[in-house]
């Protein structure tokens, strides 16, 4: 045997095929070399890049300036181009794909307008650290700087509202800059990335290298907390008598929920989340208090107010989070764990910052916190049958009515004949509120929603980028009749998709969330929020080929809901909801958030917040 | 307080507007600003001074940091170690000839050069750290400054550490060295 194996012949045989082998590899992967060596133009490099970067989809709209990359496309069938009817609605609609999914969404435009239209979304993605590629058209670099037909200065535009953006110059560097983008644009705190491309950089010719990685000695980013500040904050824990975390939208893009149920379970803290973070815990679990802040419910705010120790994760103290600032968690510790360094300590002054991703902060404090077992059961019974009673005193809530629609009652049914399973884009003002506080949401990337900017006109193209991710949810846009109109003209993109959205207008014929203030804090004088000249909305929906539906009774609504969930386009239903409802909770503007405004407690109420704590 | 900070950042075209940009996005002020390239013609060095409270200085410090052509930044203000800054100016004063030797000597007394002559003016230049630049500047206003240009500050630390070095140490007091050995628990 042993000879056999040194037999020198059988040695070489065996020499031979593999030397044969390696020479069929080497020469495959000669060809691929030839291939990437061999000068594409820059379109082509645009979209053999996009390739590369996994990119199934991407939304955009043609232009002078990108005409060979529409033309190139032709040829890249694996990459879906959606055609939609303004700027503004590719990008939200990238931002849609962005927030379901957790991938990075690409949009493509033009020069010029094409490029200022898309920068309200750069800003809302920029706000919510939401993943984005946005490729805009440019002049010729010769003609940039010389009001040429079409230009617009975009990098300086969106300088500050980016999380990066790059003009490229060379067809040479075309590449490698797209490679840089997509790394930004996804890792640390995720955010939008701007590349300008410059006609004659999409019309030149490069040898094409798709660099794997890129190295930028000038972008690091910490993902794993500290171990000694973890510590302090373990240390903190067990201390704390009345603990609340207080979840942002830090957890929804880490995936880090499961952790942070974890958490909450281990050591019985209860959970308040912010509006990016709603999904990341899920609503009917016994610890959670509901969204706080300007129209948070009372268990939340109040535990707030009340904690000995405020757990931040992944959030930033917005303004319409904490209320005045110095009122906020007055008596708290603070722990802070986020991934951007400079948001902690921006707004007030935290005693445990870690600086980490918040999915592995979590996992490595689980550990630790497992260590000391049941250590929760000597302290926490009182703390979580005070925040009980918050939550029985005032549960959200809103009187039913036989007459007129109530618009939480709509997105009520919304939840139960969805089963909560559905994706839910919002527009920006009352619904937006309403839908926070009254659909429970269960599972992270179920809600889109425009949080930091408020831009009205978002839900309907991010309803779109979701659909087309998840083709066989359903997903709704949760609207008012004012957002809607914002973007109304994207109905055209999802009749020529066939994608089945579905529109629920609570329409008040008014722009409800100004009026409310009007009413409240300005003696009830309506300034220009009057929306009573209006189209009709189901017809509105007809004439783009979609299906339209209205509801004017209460009695109208389920049936309304499920006929509109049995057709397999997209559906548009028009509800005429009570136009003197509000959102209560409400803190009046530089207040502390437990000065609530409430509802006033009626006879038929909805409980919705169901707080059973496990003692 | 008045902050002195070092930025290294790529050679790289409209990085000095995006540093602008940020300052003037989030209400910074900036009181003087120097820029050069390094002895790495991929880097340049921007030397800043700004006016502001801790918090707002730990603020700007971290908006820089956040923004992806900054490679170093150093507060040498509030960082550990002496620092030396300098400035420098171009004096235009008007100069009588009953006034020129007493011109002559205050420029010598710190050790500034008369760069140009003419009948009615002298310019001066001079370089040395603020309260120096400022001084020079008191005692030459009586004869009437025609026309000053005035360079930001640059800055430099003491000692052999350089700011392209990786974050600097701090130096371990006798005594402390177990206490990281704990956090391994």
């Amino acid at each position: 045997m042993f000879k056999q194996d040194l037999d020198p012949s059988a040695l070489t045989d065996c020499r031979k095929t593999i030397l044969s082998s390696e020479k069929r590899l080497s020469h495959r992967s000669s060809i691929v070399r030839e291939a990437e060596m061999k000068k594409l133009t820059g379109a082509q490099i645009v979209w053999e890049s996009l390739v590369r970067e996994g990119v199934k989809f991407i939304f955009g709209f043609p232009g002078g300036a990108v005409i060979n990359l529409y033309d190139e496309l032709m040829n890249y069938p694996q990459i879906k181009h959606i055609l939609v009817r303004h700027e503004q609605g590719a990008i939200h609609a990238a931002d849609g794909y962005a927030r379901s999914t957790g991938k990075t969404g690409v949009c493509l435009v033009t020069s010029g307008p094409g490029a200022t239209n898309v920068v309200t979304g750069v800003t809302t993605a920029f706000m919510d650290s939401i993943p984005i590629v946005i490729l805009t058209g440019q002049v010729a670099t010769n003609q940039i700087g010389n009001d040429a037909f079409q230009e617009a200065d975009i990098i300086g535009i969106t300088r500050t509202c980016s999380k990066h953006n790059y003009l490229v110059k060379n067809t040479t560097d075309l590449a490698g800059t797209i490679r840089e983008a997509f790394q930004i644009a996804s890792t640390g705190r995720p955010g939008p990335v701007l590349v300008d491309l410059p006609k004659d950089v999409i019309t030149g010719e490069s040898p094409f290298n798709y660099p794997a990685k890129v190295q930028l000695r000038g972008y690091t980013t910490v993902t794993n907390g500290h171990p000694g500040q973890v510590k302090l904050a373990i240390r903190e824990i067990l201390k704390a008598k009345r603990p609340v975390i207080y979840a942002g939208g830090g957890i929804i893009n880490s995936g880090g929920h499961k952790e942070l149920a974890e958490l909450a379970e281990i050591a019985r803290i209860p959970v308040t989340l912010t509006l990016l973070g709603l999904g990341g815990f899920p609503a009917n679990h016994p610890l959670f208090l509901g969204m706080l802040g300007m129209h948070g419910t009372y268990a939340a705010n109040m535990a707030i107010t009340n904690c000995d120790l405020l757990i931040a994760i992944g959030s930033r103290f917005d303004d319409r989070v904490t209320g005045k600032v110095e009122a906020f968690a007055p008596s708290a510790r603070i722990i802070h764990i986020d991934i951007d360094p400079s948001s902690i300590s921006k707004n007030l002054t935290v005693d445990v910052p870690i600086v980490g991703d918040a999915k592995n902060v979590l996992s490595r404090m689980i550990e630790r916190l497992k260590e000391h077992g049941d250590f929760w059961k000597a302290t926490r019974g009182p703390w979580l049958k005070e925040v009980g009673r918050f939550a029985e005193e005032h549960p959200v809530h809103y009187e039913l009515s036989d007459d007129v629609i109530k618009p939480q009652f709509v997105i009520e049914q919304i939840h139960q004949l969805t089963k909560g399973q559905a994706i839910i884009a919002t527009e920006v003002g009352q619904n937006q509120m309403w839908t926070a506080q009254f659909y429970q949401f269960t599972q992270p990337r179920t809600l889109l929603s425009s949080g930091g900017l408020g831009t009205m006109g978002y839900g309907l193209p991010a309803a779109i980028g979701a659909q087309l991710a998840f083709p066989d949810r359903i997903v709704f846009d949760i609207a008012g009749e004012g957002s809607f109109q914002m973007n109304v003209q994207e109905l055209a993109t999802a009749v020529q998709y066939q994608l089945p959205v579905k529109v629920a207008i609570l329409n008040n014929q008014s722009l409800g969330m100004v009026r409310q203030w009007q009413e409240l804090f300005f003696d009830k004088r309506y300034s220009e929020t009057s929306l009573a000249s209006q189209p009709d909305f189901a017809k509105l929906a007809e004439a783009y080929g979609a299906a339209g539906l209205r509801a004017d009774h209460p009695e109208e609504v389920v049936p309304c809901l499920e006929k509109a969930l049995s057709i397999q386009g997209p559906v548009v239903i028009d509800f005429h909801v009570d136009p003197e409802e509000k959102v209560f909770p409400m803190v009046p503007a530089g207040h502390g958030i437990d000065q609530m405004i409430l509802a006033k407690p009626r006879k038929r109420i909805r409980k919705v917040v169901p707080l059973t704590f496990p003692s | 307080m008045k902050n002195t900070i070092s930025i290294l950042v790529e050679n790289k075209p409209g990085v000095l507007a995006r540093i602008a940009a940020m300052f003037s996005a989030r209400a910074y002020n900036i009181d003087s600003l120097a820029v050069a390239e390094t002895m790495d013609p991929t880097v340049s060095r921007i030397t800043c001074t700004a006016v502001g409270d801790k918090l707002e200085i730990e603020q700007i410090m971290k908006q820089l940091r956040k923004l992806i052509d900054v490679i170093r930044v150093i507060n040498f203000t509030t960082a550990n170690g002496d620092f030396i800054t300098r400035e420098m100016a171009l004096i235009k004063v008007n100069a009588q000839a009953k006034n020129r030797v007493e011109i002559m000597r205050t420029s010598d007394i710190f050790r500034a050069k008369i760069v140009d002559v003419s009948h009615e003016s002298l310019t001066v230049e001079v370089t040395g750290d603020e309260n120096k630049m400022n001084a020079i500047l008191e005692l030459l206003k009586p004869f009437g400054i025609l026309e000053i240009a005035r360079t930001g500050q640059v800055a430099i630390s003491r000692g052999s550490k350089r700011l392209i070095d990786r974050q600097q140490v701090p130096i371990k007091k006798p005594g402390r060295a177990k206490k990281p050995q704990q956090n391994k628990h």
